[in-house]
């Protein structure tokens, strides 16, 4: 199908972007890799008065380190943070995720800011928002206001963005060099939305884990922070670590659903196992059968 | 509504006309410059069909707009073979490995595998078969196409 009619505005600075947007009065949608928002308009499923396109806008590009965090704009292209060196230095996770986003072909004009706003639930870059503690920056008209990514997500594609807020700014603090990493996902083909899947990060200092970030995606509304596995693991030893305990934890934040694809049962029963077994790799430890 | 003018390159040749804000630029290819290489399957982003060429990075052209290709140099399909016929190595890769039948999903693949050889870029076959995920093919099996991407990728097919 063809997209309704719209105006189409590309503004060059973030204060005409935000303009814009206070203007349509909740009719405008922002346009930034289009990789999700192109098809909703195809099928009609959205038809906004008006697309601002923000990808004229020099300050949402790029890959910046700012303190003790690295900061993505949220309209770097999803293919130039698979080869963006700060990312791999500093947020390898993030790096291995963004290898899953959708496909090549997409990936080359999707962005990693235009996936976090949208909030799909099975999405890769929410979740690792999520796990790595990231702050998401929101500007309009009204002024600019900091989010934790935990906070972010209300429900499927819901989030706590306002029809005239524009998210600028991503910032994940620093990891520890060498920090472990986890992620796996089970999807029925390459490029499909994940059935299950998580992403994570573990600091181990003097034999022990000091920090820990875990979420889950696919299995619930939002990106879901495993907070009780989270605060279980500080303090404890990665070669002595009860993975079985852990998993069962991880699992009790979860709230996966039914669809055509899967069932809940079997998101858990897979999400589970695969949460075991690639806890077990990342710690060096032998998995139980 | 608004129409916009637009000026891209297509296929090395300057290129200029008028788009409505909401129209592809796979319409736009098709419609408006008559390259009917660009093949529109799904028209939602999900078969890859579409695929061509943009500033060096394979995309689909059903999920961009015209206006945003302005100033940009698009390649299609009609844009691969040198002027005397010869084909494109990809293009003959594909013939050699007896990769098509109906040829619907054909310049999309051939694009994406453009993109990634391009200026001799020598990717591995695990790059070009991964990428080959976003299309869909209803004829072949893609055992073809992963015989073709072996080829390209310098391996034995
Ligand atoms: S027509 Fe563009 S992906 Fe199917
Ligand atoms: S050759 Fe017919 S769809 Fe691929």
């Amino acid at each position: 199908m063809k997209p309704a009619p719209f105006d189409y505005e590309a503004p060059a600075s973030i204060e005409a972007a935000c303009a814009l947007l206070a203007e349509a009065g909740g009719g405008a949608t922002v346009l930034a890799g289009g990789q999700t928002l192109m098809p909703l308009l195809a099928l009609r499923m959205s038809q906004p008065f008006i697309l601002v396109d923000i990808n004229k806008i020099p300050a949402l590009h790029g890959v910046a380190r700012t303190g003790n965090a690295t900061r993505i704009g949220p309209a770097t292209k999803q293919c130039e943070g698979l080869e963006n060196p700060l990312l791999a230095e500093h947020l390898p996770v993030l790096v291995q995720a963004l290898r899953h986003v959708g496909h090549h072909q997409t990936r080359n004009r999707g962005t990693i800011g235009g996936s976090i706003a949208l909030g799909e639930p099975a999405a890769e870059m929410p979740a690792t928002a999520v796990a790595l503690g990231a702050e998401i920056e929101i500007a309009s008209i009204r002024g600019r206001r900091r989010v934790k990514a935990e906070d972010f997500y209300l429900g499927p594609y819901l989030t706590v963005l306002e029809p005239d807020e524009l998210v600028v700014g991503i910032d994940y603090p620093d990891w520890p060099k060498g920090h472990i990493t986890l992620f796996r996902e089970l999807a029925q083909r390459p490029g499909d939305f994940a059935l299950v899947g998580f992403v994570g990060a573990l600091a181990v200092e003097g034999g022990k884990i000091t920090r820990a970030g875990l979420a889950w995606f696919g299995m619930g509304p939002t990106p879901i922070k495993a907070r009780q596995a989270e605060a279980a693991l500080l303090g404890q030893a990665p070669a002595t670590l009860d993975v079985p305990a852990i998993a069962a934890l991880a699992l009790a934040d979860t709230a996966p659903f039914d669809d055509h694809h899967a069932s809940a049962e079997y998101r858990r029963i897979v999400g589970k196992r695969l949460f075991s077994r690639t806890l077990c790799a990342a710690l060096g430890q032998k998995e139980a059968a | 509504m608004s129409t916009h003018s637009i000026t891209l390159t297509i296929n090395g040749r300057r290129y200029a006309g008028t788009a409505e804000s909401r129209h592809t630029l796979s319409d736009f290819l098709r419609v408006e410059a008559g390259y009917t290489g660009v093949h529109v399957g799904c028209e939602h982003g999900v078969c890859g069909a579409c695929t061509v060429i943009v500033d060096g990075k394979a995309v689909r052209s059903c999920l961009m707009l015209a206006v945003q290709a302005d100033g940009a140099a698009v390649t299609t399909a009609e844009g691969l073979a040198a002027p005397d016929g010869t084909l494109h190595p990809v293009q003959q890769a594909l013939r050699d490995e007896h990769a098509l039948q109906c040829g619907f999903c054909t310049p999309g693949v051939l694009m994406t595998l453009a993109a990634l050889t391009a200026n001799d870029a020598k990717p591995d076959e695990e790059a070009l078969t991964a990428a080959l995920s976003g299309h869909i093919c209803r004829c072949t099996g893609y055992q073809g196409l992963r015989r073709a991407a072996r080829r390209l990728a310098g391996a034995k097919p």
